[in-house]
């Protein structure tokens, strides 16, 4: 098939940006959306053009690097990872336009490339259990009922790729935040240290400059790991019962 | 150089025991004056990481990533094997220990392997205290399921995301020391050199791929956790940035490298559709509990699939081979990945190949879906299923899923003895970068163990072992040394954008894949592998006088990265062959076509190859030294595997 691409091209953090249009012909509808930007990038290169700059890595859907907001959807129009959108979603002669995650907490490094180290401090604030390697318990000796043992797994398989911040209207990271916080808050693990990190966890979060929540559930719709909007919920219960509390832990 | 494993002495299963009493310590209060870096920050990178900066040390933590939560391998799939015996189904260390050496065709290390065995118990423990969501009975009790090669159930799962769960509990461990100030994280930074002074490694060059500075990083040891080489074939299921780099380098720099020609195929994955693409992606091994593999009797039949004249459903039952179940009665489809491979490739080879490329067979579910109804197959396999129509556009509910081998994982490594030191003096390597416990072929559900083994309960006893015996001080990284190595990569960064020829990166990647695929894949014999050293040859010097570098190197320059990578292949490669050239056996994952029983399975020659191949570097185009360690066995008995 053939296609017509704009594409937003920005070569560093203070270039302002904009888009370039370019035609692509020869694609199959086997070929995954980045393979088709390969074939794109192998044509640039022929030309001595740059090629488009994009994150990728293992193009199965579970380390959540790539991104691409495709025709103003984040990871495109089916609810999977970029890398597992392939070319049969789309028509002959269809435009394309793609651009990197849009927020202010994800600045952008290179064309389609955008920072997210903004999540890694999130979890770095307390998205853990506090507990050192050796000297733990025998496994079988924390029983967890299957129900909350897979609640928790759910809430586990974000891949934190930001599609849940680009997706909303205030770049919120709720989703993304309320995941990891669920997960522990669940586990018998992690319930000895839930409103620390509760209110440790969102504390970062505002400071990253990302926005408020209002509920509109794009986050969740978008969302390819299909993360739950409860998640919200029960950060938000684990946040105020925290701030109400006098424990301290 | 006699090559010391360092194997302590006395009976195997208090080898580790007396080993951890006899080893040095770092009294606590000294351990912040030591600095120790980890390249690679997947399960036994971050594992290691965090690990020493528990204990007090100052970590320097590196990946090529955005974040270390994107290490491969969080795509790890199936489980991790752990001698829990929860199940009372007679498993223990030694069975554990017993099957990974048996899985390996006999070609791994007694000492380490067992000591894998022992500490695999506390993987579990510390995972599931990390928070780590495993698979649950109704009881609340840990659940089990069987894997390929043994006879009990040790593997512990997370549905089909073990790999990703795992890493994020050791990521979640590696977060907590950052926040203490015990971790420095360097995400999108590449190690571009080891940094060797007096014979010791005291650092790292790196290359910020943001910004390209080059950087020097200088520490007390060295830890490369920097996975494994399969994408020299440069499709494989590995992620697209998965790279030899940093152990190509060491080796450059005097760390010996094992058994490069160990390669495990994984015999279910997605074929190629087209020159387009990119990755191979893998279908979970357990589809063949109840699928049956089958390609036509007949190339004529074969002929009409691949033209698209006939469908799969309207070849009649006689016309169909179900070539795994006729030649191994007791296992049938069930047979070992390296074995399932090597007929897979044998019967296309025959042209009876099912797709366009002729290089697929039938995985085909039919028979089960009559026999337990579609729901129940739906139950077991949906998600694998709908992964597998997202990507073909074939229905496999209704039509047969086709899947051929591909690369999956590199038994070889950098040659490490029993504390994963290498053959330079503080310089580690951990998890799937070295070469010590899978012998010739890696069982499911091992990799994760290993990689957590060393990172979590070996590489802070031992390497604290070594720092024990050195003093506070530091080489300044103002050294001649680093200089020196910092010039270089700075004189090869100059060096790949002057070029400035016809093709690109990928042009050469590609080419490589090809020659390495056909020659030293899942079967290799003398004429082949001696051609293909002489064109991995012509191609490593037509890279280097015609590949096409765009950009500058002070930018993020994804075809800079690559052509750094690809470099470091194509050296690789030709070591690969050579290594498959010299061992005149066929052995797990290393198949050669001259050495095969009459039944055609892989022929061992204990008498004249129970060793591990270690290569040392000697210089630009001249060929590597062979340096010999020979295996000793004292608790198994070799055998010939047999699986009919």
């Amino acid at each position: 098939m053939n296609l017509t691409l704009k594409v937003w091209r920005q070569k560093n953090a203070s270039d302002k940006g904009d888009f370039k249009t370019y035609k692509i012909s020869g694609i199959s509808a086997d070929m995954s959306f980045l393979e088709m930007l390969d074939v794109l990038n192998e044509d640039l290169s022929d030309k001595g053009e740059d090629p488009v700059h994009f994150d990728h890595d293992c193009r199965e859907g579970i380390c959540g690097m790539c991104s691409l907001y495709i025709n103003g959807q984040p990871h495109g129009p089916n609810q999977t990872t970029t890398c597992q959108l392939h070319m049969r979603s789309f028509k002959d002669g269809d435009t394309i336009t793609i651009e990197p995650w849009r927020a202010r907490a994800f600045p952008i490094v290179k064309d389609l490339v955008v920072d997210r180290s903004a999540f890694d401090r999130i979890i770095q604030s307390g998205g853990y259990v506090s507990v050192n390697t050796g000297g733990v318990p025998d496994a079988n000796e924390i029983p967890i009922p299957k129900v909350i043992a897979d609640e928790a797994f759910d809430s586990a398989t974000c891949i934190a790729c930001g599609a849940c911040v680009a997706a909303c209207k205030n770049a919120s990271a709720m989703l993304f935040v309320s995941a990891k916080i669920s997960q522990l808050a669940l586990l018998p693990q992690g319930k000895v240290e839930k409103r620390g990190r509760a209110e440790k966890m969102v504390a970062q979060m505002d400071a990253e400059g990302f926005g408020a929540c209002t509920n509109t559930g794009a986050c969740s719709a978008e969302c390819p790991k299909e993360i739950k909007q409860s998640n919200i919920a029960r950060m938000n219960r684990e946040y105020f019962t925290a701030s109400v509390s006098t424990e301290k832990v | 150089m006699k090559l010391n494993s360092k194997i302590p002495s006395g009976p195997l299963a208090e080898k580790w025991t007396n080993h951890k009493f006899n080893i040095k310590l770092v009294n606590p209060a000294n351990k912040r004056k030591y600095e120790i870096i980890v390249v690679g920050t997947g399960l036994a990178g971050a594992s290691a990481a965090a690990s020493l900066a528990e204990l007090g040390y100052n970590v320097k933590a590196f990946c090529f990533q955005d974040s270390p939560r994107r290490a491969h391998s969080i795509a790890a799939q199936g489980g991790i094997n752990a001698a829990k015996n929860y199940q009372n189904d007679g498993d223990s260390v030694f069975r554990l220990f017993y099957d990974t050496i048996k899985g390996g065709d006999y070609r791994s290390r007694e000492g380490n392997v067992y000591r894998l065995a022992q500490v695999s118990v506390n993987i579990i423990d510390q995972c599931v205290a990390q928070g780590v969501p495993f698979a649950r009975e109704y009881g609340g009790l840990l659940a089990n399921r069987s894997f390929g090669g043994a006879q009990v159930s040790r593997t512990f799962y997370a549905r089909g995301q073990t790999g990703q769960q795992l890493l994020l509990g050791a990521y979640s461990a590696l977060s907590r020391q950052v926040a203490n100030g015990k971790v420095k994280l360097y995400p999108r930074t590449e190690m571009m050199d080891v940094v060797v002074v007096d014979g010791k490694a005291r650092g790292i060059v790196t290359r910020n791929l943001i910004t390209g500075a080059i950087e020097s990083h200088s520490a007390h040891a060295v830890l490369l956790c920097t996975g494994g080489y399969g994408n020299v074939f440069f499709l494989s299921t590995n992620a697209m940035g998965s790279n030899v780099t940093a152990a190509w380098r060491a080796h450059k720099k005097g760390a010996f490298f094992s058994n490069p020609c160990y390669t495990q195929i994984h015999p279910t994955c997605i074929p190629v559709s087209g020159d387009h693409q990119s990755k191979l992606t893998l279908m979970s091994e357990s589809l063949r509990n109840d699928g049956r593999v089958w390609v036509p009797k007949t190339i004529e039949i074969a002929e009409k699939l691949r033209k698209r004249e006939i469908a799969p459903r309207d070849i009649k039952e006689e016309d169909r081979d179900y070539y795994l179940e006729t030649k191994y009665p007791s296992f049938g489809n069930l047979v070992p990945r390296d074995v399932a491979s090597r007929n897979a490739k044998h019967v296309c080879d025959e042209g009876r190949g099912v797709n366009e490329t002729g290089e697929a067979v039938f995985l085909d579910f039919r028979d089960a879906i009559l026999r337990d109804g579609e729901d129940a197959v739906r139950g077991k396999y949906g998600n694998l299923f709908d992964m597998y129509q997202q990507i073909t556009g074939e229905n496999p509910y209704k039509t047969p899923m086709k899947i051929y081998p591909a690369v999956h994982y590199t038994m070889g490594g950098l040659w490490v003895d029993y504390n994963l030191m290498t053959t330079v003096p503080g310089l580690y390597a951990l998890g799937e970068a070295n070469f010590s416990d899978h012998g010739a072929n890696r069982l499911g559900a091992s990799a994760l163990m290993q990689g957590l083994a060393d990172g979590y309960f070996v590489a802070p006893y031992t390497v604290g072992d070594y720092l024990a015996g050195l003093s506070y001080e530091k080489v300044p990284e103002e050294h001649p040394e680093f200089r020196k190595a910092e010039d270089e990569v700075k004189a090869r960064v100059k060096q790949l954008l002057e070029i400035n020829g016809s093709k690109t990166v990928d042009h050469f990647h590609k080419k490589l894949g090809k020659i390495m695929w056909n020659h030293c894949g899942m079967a290799r014999n003398a004429a082949g592998l001696t051609k293909a050293k002489e064109m991995i040859r012509a191609l490593k010097e037509e890279f280097w006088s015609d590949v096409k570098v765009l950009g500058t190197g002070e930018e993020l320059n994804l075809s800079l990265e690559k052509a750094h990578r690809v470099a470091d292949f194509l050296e690789l490669g030709e070591l690969m062959v050579e290594d498959a050239l010299h061992r005149n056996e066929s052995c797990g994952g290393h198949f050669r076509d001259e050495y095969q029983t009459p039944e055609g399975e892989a022929l061992r020659d204990d008498e004249n190859f129970a060793y591990v191949a270690a290569w040392e570097y000697l210089g630009d185009g001249k060929d590597e030294a062979l340096h010999k360690e020979e295996l000793v066995f004292e608790n198994v008995k070799l055998t010939q595997r047999s699986y009919k």
